[in-house]
C-alpha cells in the first residue's frame, strides 16, 4: 500500500509543479512528472511479488503460471501511454521556445497578452 | 459493408501522412486530397445511415480480449454531425488557408484530428478511446497555434497543460477501472460494473471521468482555456474547436461512459444538471460584454454545451433528445458563425465588432448566413435552434425543475440580447469608410456556409423526416443501457 501512497505523492508533486510554478520549462518538468506517475501506476497494477514473466513455456503448469506471472497488458498501455506523453513534450517544448521568441521570457506571469 | 467501419479512422489517418509525402512532389494538391476523403467519408456514413448496431473486431479478435470498434445509433449521429460539419469546414479552409503558409502542414493536422474524433466516436475499447482523444487533442493543441503569433502561442500553451492535465486524469480513471474489472472492452466492464464492484471506487472513478471530461467539454469551472483557444485558432479550426470537438470529445463521452457503461446514477445526474446550469449562465454572461467577435462566439460555446449538459443530465426521454437535438443544432449554427467570423476577418482584417458594420450591403451571402445562424443560436422560431431549446425547456418543466427552466428561459433571452448587438454592429448600421471597397468572399467559401444556413433552417422544420431514425434510435441508447451488451459483444 505505502507504494500507492508514495505514487500518488509523486502525481500531486507534478500537478502543483504544473500549475502553481510560473517558468515554462518548470511547467514541462511537471507535467512529465504527472504522467510519469500515472504510469508507474499503471505499472504497479499488473505487479506481483515475486512474478515470473508472463511468457507461457512448453514446459509449464497452466494454473501456476496464471497465478505467477505478472499482468501483461499494463505494460502494453504504458508503452503507448509514454509515446503518446513524448510527442505532449515536444509540442510543448516547440511552444514554449517559439514563446520566448515573441515575449523574451519564460516566465507565464509576463505572458499575459489574452485576458480571459 | 460491415468490414468498412475501420475505414471512417484509416481513411484520414492514412491521407494525414500521405499527404505531407506526396506534397513532397507536388506543392499544391493538399486540399484536394483532404476534400476528397472528406467528401468521401460523408458519402460513407451516409452509406452506413440506417445500418443496424454491430461491432467490428480489429484484427479478427474478438471483442473481449481484442479492440472494437462499436456502430450504433448514438455513434451514427455523431458520425454524421462530424460528416457534415467537416464538408462545409473543408470548403470553407480551401480559398481560407490561402493567406497562410504550410499548407499540407495544415491539412494533415486536420485530418488527424477528424482520424481521432472518428475513432473516440466508434471506439467500444477504453484505452482506445484514450489514444484517438490525445490524436484529436494533440492535433486541436498545434492547429490553435498555427498562425505562430504571440497570442495564439500563449492561448495553444495554455489549452496544452489544461488539456495534458485532463488527459492524464482520464487516463488515471481508466486504470483505475482496469485495476477493479480486469478489462478494458466497454461491453465486459458494463457487465462486470452491473454485478457489482466497490461503490467508493467507482464514484472516485466518477469524480476523475467528470473532471477530465468537463475540462475537454468546457464546463463552467474547467472553462478557463476554450475562450482563448477557440478564437486564436485560423477560423475553419475555430469552427471545428467549437462545433465537433468539445462534443465529440466532451459530450459524447459523458454521454456513452456515464449512462451507457455505468449506467446512470442520480448524483451524477445532479452534477450535470448544475455543470450545465452554471455553464449556460456564466457562459452567456461573459460572452454579452465582449466586443471580439469570435471571442463572444468562444462563451456562447459554453452556455450552449450547458444546454445540452442539461438536456441529457435530466435522463428523462424528453430531456435527453432535447439535449442531442441541441447538440446537432449546435454543431451546425456555431460552425457556420465562426465561419462568418472568418469570412469577415478574410475580407475586412479585423473582428472587433465596433471596427464593423453594414456589411449586408456588400457581403450579401455571408450576412444572409450569419443572420440565419444568429436567428437560430438566440432561439427564434422557425429556425433550428428555437426547437431544441424548446424541447429541452418543456422537459425541464416536466420533470419539475422549474427554477432550473426558468433560467434556461432567460438565458436564451440574454443569447438574443447578444446577438442582437452582433447583427447591428457588424450587420446593419453605417459602413465605415475604411471597408468603402470591399468584396464578397470566393465562392468556395460562401458554399460552405450556405450548406450550413440551410441546415439551419431544414433541421428544424423538416425533423418528422430525420428525427426518430437519426435522434431518438440514438436517444433510445441512453435510455436502455443493457442493450449495448447485446450488440458490443459476441
Amino acid at each position: 500500500m505505502l507504494i500507492y501512497f508514495l505514487n500518488s505523492i509523486l502525481f500531486v508533486m507534478g500537478l502543483y509543479c504544473l500549475i502553481a510554478k510560473k517558468h515554462l520549462v518548470k511547467k514541462i518538468i511537471g507535467m512529465v512528472v504527472m504522467e510519469y506517475a500515472i504510469n508507474l501506476f499503471i505499472i504497479l497494477l499488473g505487479y506481483k511479488d515475486a512474478g515470473i514473466p508472463p511468457i507461457l513455456l512448453p514446459d509449464m503448469n497452466k494454473a501456476q503460471f496464471v497465478r505467477q506471472s505478472v499482468d501483461p497488458l499494463p505494460q502494453v498501455l504504458v508503452l503507448t501511454s509514454i509515446v503518446i506523453g513524448l510527442s505532449i513534450m515536444a509540442l510543448m517544448v516547440a511552444i514554449s521556445l517559439r514563446l520566448y521568441e515573441k515575449y523574451k521570457t519564460f516566465d507565464m506571469s509576463e505572458i499575459r497578452r489574452l485576458h480571459g | 459493408m460491415e468490414n468498412w467501419l475501420p475505414i471512417f479512422v484509416l481513411a484520414p489517418l492514412g491521407m494525414a501522412f500521405i499527404n505531407l509525402l506526396l506534397t513532397k512532389v507536388f506543392r499544391h494538391i493538399s486540399s484536394y486530397l483532404t476534400l476528397s476523403v472528406v467528401i468521401f467519408l460523408l458519402w460513407l456514413s451516409l452509406r452506413f445511415l440506417g445500418h443496424e448496431s454491430f461491432f467490428y473486431a480489429v484484427g479478427g479478435w474478438p471483442p473481449p480480449l481484442g479492440i472494437s470498434l462499436v456502430w450504433d445509433p448514438l455513434s451514427q449521429l455523431l458520425i454524421l454531425i462530424v460528416s457534415i460539419i467537416t464538408l462545409a469546414v473543408t470548403l470553407f479552409a480551401l480559398p481560407y488557408m490561402q493567406q497562410y503558409t504550410a499548407q499540407n502542414k495544415f491539412y494533415s493536422l486536420y485530418l488527424l484530428m477528424i482520424a481521432g474524433m472518428n475513432g473516440v466516436i466508434l471506439t467500444g475499447d477504453f484505452f482506445n478511446l484514450f489514444v484517438f482523444l490525445e490524436i484529436a487533442s494533440i492535433a486541436s493543441y498545434a492547429l490553435v497555434a498555427f498562425g505562430v503569433e504571440a497570442e495564439e502561442l500563449e492561448a495553444s500553451f495554455k489549452y496544452l497543460v489544461l488539456g495534458g492535465v485532463s488527459s492524464s486524469i482520464i487516463l488515471l480513471g481508466i486504470a483505475l477501472l482496469y485495476s477493479v474489472t480486469g478489462t478494458l472492452n466497454m461491453a465486459d466492464m458494463s457487465n462486470v460494473i452491473h454485478q457489482g464492484i466497490s461503490k467508493n471506487l467507482l464514484f472516485f472513478t466518477f469524480a476523475l471521468f467528470l473532471m477530465g471530461f468537463g475540462l475537454k467539454s468546457a464546463m463552467v469551472p474547467f472553462h478557463a482555456w476554450l475562450p482563448d483557444a477557440h478564437p486564436s485558432a485560423p477560423a475553419p479550426i475555430s469552427a471545428m474547436l467549437s462545433g465537433l470537438i468539445i462534443k465529440a470529445l466532451g459530450i459524447y463521452c459523458v454521454a456513452r461512459i456515464f449512462f451507457v457503461i455505468m449506467g446512470i446514477v442520480p448524483i451524477i445526474r445532479t452534477v450535470l444538471l448544475v455543470l450545465g446550469g452554471l455553464s449556460m449562465v456564466v457562459g452567456v454572461f461573459l460572452a454579452v460584454g465582449q466586443w471580439d467577435f469570435k471571442r463572444l462566439l468562444a462563451y456562447h460555446s459554453i452556455s450552449q454545451m450547458g444546454y445540452v449538459m442539461v438536456g441529457i443530465g435530466l435522463a428523462t426521454p424528453l430531456g435527453i433528445l432535447g439535449g442531442l437535438f441541441h447538440l446537432l443544432n449546435h454543431a451546425v449554427f456555431k460552425s457556420l458563425l465562426f465561419l462568418c467570423s472568418g469570412a469577415f476577418e478574410y475580407t475586412t482584417g479585423t473582428r472587433q465588432l465596433k471596427q464593423l458594420g453594414g456589411l449586408m450591403k456588400k457581403m450579401p451571402w455571408t450576412g444572409t448566413s450569419c443572420s440565419i445562424a444568429a436567428l437560430s443560436i438566440s432561439g427564434v422560431p422557425p429556425f433550428n435552434g428555437f426547437w431544441s431549446k424548446l424541447v429541452i425547456i418543456i422537459a425541464l418543466f416536466q420533470a419539475k425543475f422549474y427554477f432550473l427552466g426558468a433560467v434556461t428561459v432567460f438565458v436564451s433571452f440574454m443569447t438574443l440580447i447578444s446577438f442582437v448587438k452582433v447583427q447591428k454592429y457588424s450587420l446593419f448600421g453605417s459602413l465605415p469608410k475604411r471597408l468603402q471597397d470591399i468584396k464578397e468572399v470566393p465562392a468556395l467559401m460562401i458554399t460552405g456556409m450556405v450548406i450550413l444556413a440551410i441546415l439551419c433552417i431544414g433541421l428544424g422544420v423538416l425533423y418528422p423526416f430525420y428525427g426518430p431514425a437519426v435522434l431518438e434510435s440514438a436517444r433510445n441508447i441512453l435510455l436502455d443501457p443493457n442493450n449495448y451488451l447485446r450488440y458490443a459483444l459476441p
